[in-house]
Parts: C-alpha cells; structure tokens; sequence
C-alpha cells in the first residue's frame, strides 16, 4: 500500500478549495453562507501550507498558517460586523439590494 | 494505516464542507463548518503539526464558529426565502468548479517531484510547538506583531461599525457623575416652625 504523502494532502486541498469556490456561486444570495465558504477557501489553503511545511521539513509554512488563520478570524469578524450594520439599515441581507447603499 | 486514517478524515472533511454550502438552513451549514474544522484539526495531528491543529479547535471553533452562530440566530431572517432560486445556480457552479479543479489536477499531474517526499513529525527530536515557538519569535517577530496589528483593527473596526448611539435612551455621564459636588445637590434651609418653606 502507498505510503501517506505530500500528494494526498493537496489532492484533499484542492478539493477543499474548489468546494468553497462552489458555495461562493451557489449561495450567491445568501452572504452569511459566502463568508463560511471563504473560511472553507482559507482552511483549504492553510492545510496546503501546513502539508507543504511538514513534508519539506521547514517550518515556516505553519507560521504563516497562523497568520492566515489570524487574517481569517479578522476577516470574520470584520465582515459580520458590516453584516450586522447593514442589517439594521436595511432588514435583510439579500446581496443583489447591496448597491443601494452607495450614496 | 496512516493512509487509511487519512483516507476517512479527508472523505469527511469534503463532505461536511459540502453539507456546509448545500445545508438548507445556515444554522446547520455552522454545524458543519465546526465538524469541517475538527476534521481538519484531526489531519492536523496526523501529520504532526499539533500546535497548529489545536489553534485550528481554539480559533475556527471556539471564536469563529461560534460568532457565525451568534450573528445567524441574531438576524431575523427569512433564510427560505434567501434559499428560492438556488437550484439553477447549480449547473454552472458545478461547471466552473470541475473547471478549476481540472486546473489543480493538473498542476501535481504534470509535475513528478511533490510525491517523493516523506515527513518526520519531530525533526530534531524537539516538540511541534517548541519548534514553532523557536522561530516565531526570533525571525518572524515582525509579523507575529503584525498578527496583533491586525486583530487590534479588526477588533477596533468591529466595534466601531455596530455601536451606536439612540437617541431618547438615557446614559451614564461618567464626568457629571463625578463632577458633582455637595453644593449643587444639596440646599440647606431652616425653617421656621409652623410655616412651610
């Protein structure tokens, strides 16, 4: 049997991302399940970069892992709170209506 | 063996990740995020990057996760509403992600060197998070700051979206509070007896 490699982890990576990339254009309605497919997007990217630190025996890549993993929790709450102003102004969260707000 | 464990947490992170973008409810679509993220952290260890797996459990599910939760059941939202129309997204979804992901394939299908290597959890003999801790602060000082820099903003960016003030609600005056002196809240009288004041 094949031994667990490098591969594995970006075959799953790659499918991870492409999943998140799918959810983007199938909830394009709904931004709250937009921001969850980014996370799935930015966890696919962290597992490329953590496969790639573990297997090149460096471990830098789990460094910047953390600091994506740091810009994904920044990004969340950032983008909630925008979520949660614009739903007070508005009562929805429709994303085809977000243009109206320009001034 | 390692392959087999592998094998099974990989097949359910891609399935909770797509339960999280089908799910009919956001609610659920959480759910399985957290289940994602767990699964993730459970490669994590197999390969031994245990620091990183268990800031993946502290972060994504104890903060993010959890915040998604929160602003989800916040919102008075008609999510089936939202959710009309979705099915004929579907097709050209689908088309553009088997797109990209031919992409991808192609990438490590073209090139003969990322399969040969091997990993050490351990290199050295020092633990994962020794070795994380080694560099960090020494040759990414910089950016673990800047991490810090980052998560200031955002949380000041945060606040300062959803504060607000409404108008007609009373509020504490701290200054006032303090800036009160006996004299202008007290006024002595003596009257006299038998007449009023």
């Amino acid at each position: 049997m094949a031994e667990l490699g490098l591969i594995h982890f970006l075959m799953l990576s790659a499918a991870l991302f492409t999943v998140g990339v799918v959810g983007i254009f199938v909830n394009r309605k709904n931004i709250i399940v937009i921001l969850m497919a980014l996370e799935l997007i930015l966890l696919a990217v962290n597992i490329n970069l953590v496969a790639f630190s573990v297997f090149t025996g460096t471990i830098e890549g789990q460094i910047f892992a953390m600091l994506v993993l740091t810009v994904a929790a920044a990004e969340a709450a950032v983008g909630l709170a925008i979520l949660v102003v614009y739903f007070r102004n508005r009562r929805d969260i429709s994303v085809e209506n977000v243009d109206l707000m320009k001034g | 063996m390692a392959l087999i464990a592998f094998g099974l947490i990989a097949a359910i992170v891609i399935l909770s990740a797509v339960f999280v973008i089908a799910a009919r409810n956001p609610v659920h679509s959480v759910l399985w995020l957290i289940l994602t993220f767990c699964s993730a952290a459970g490669l994590f260890v197999l390969i031994g990057a245990e620091f990183l797996a268990m800031l993946l459990i502290v972060v994504y599910v104890g903060a993010v996760a959890v915040l998604f939760l929160f602003v989800v059941m916040m919102l008075d939202v008609d999510f089936v509403e939202l959710k009309e129309g979705t099915l004929r997204y579907w097709p050209f979804a689908l088309l553009v992600g088997l797109i990209f992901f031919g992409e991808l394939a192609l990438v490590w299908a073209t090139s003969g060197q990322i399969s040969a290597a091997s990993f050490d959890p351990s290199p050295g003999g020092e633990t994962n998070a020794e070795a994380i801790g080694a560099v960090m602060y020494t040759d990414y000082l910089l950016l673990f700051q800047m991490a810090g820099v980052i998560l200031l903003v955002a949380m000041i960016g945060a606040i300062v979206l959803t504060l607000r003030h409404r108008p007609n609600v009373k509020r504490q005056n701290v200054g006032e509070q303090t800036g009160r002196r006996r004299a202008d809240a007290f006024e002595m009288k003596d009257p006299a007896p038998g007449e009023g004041i």
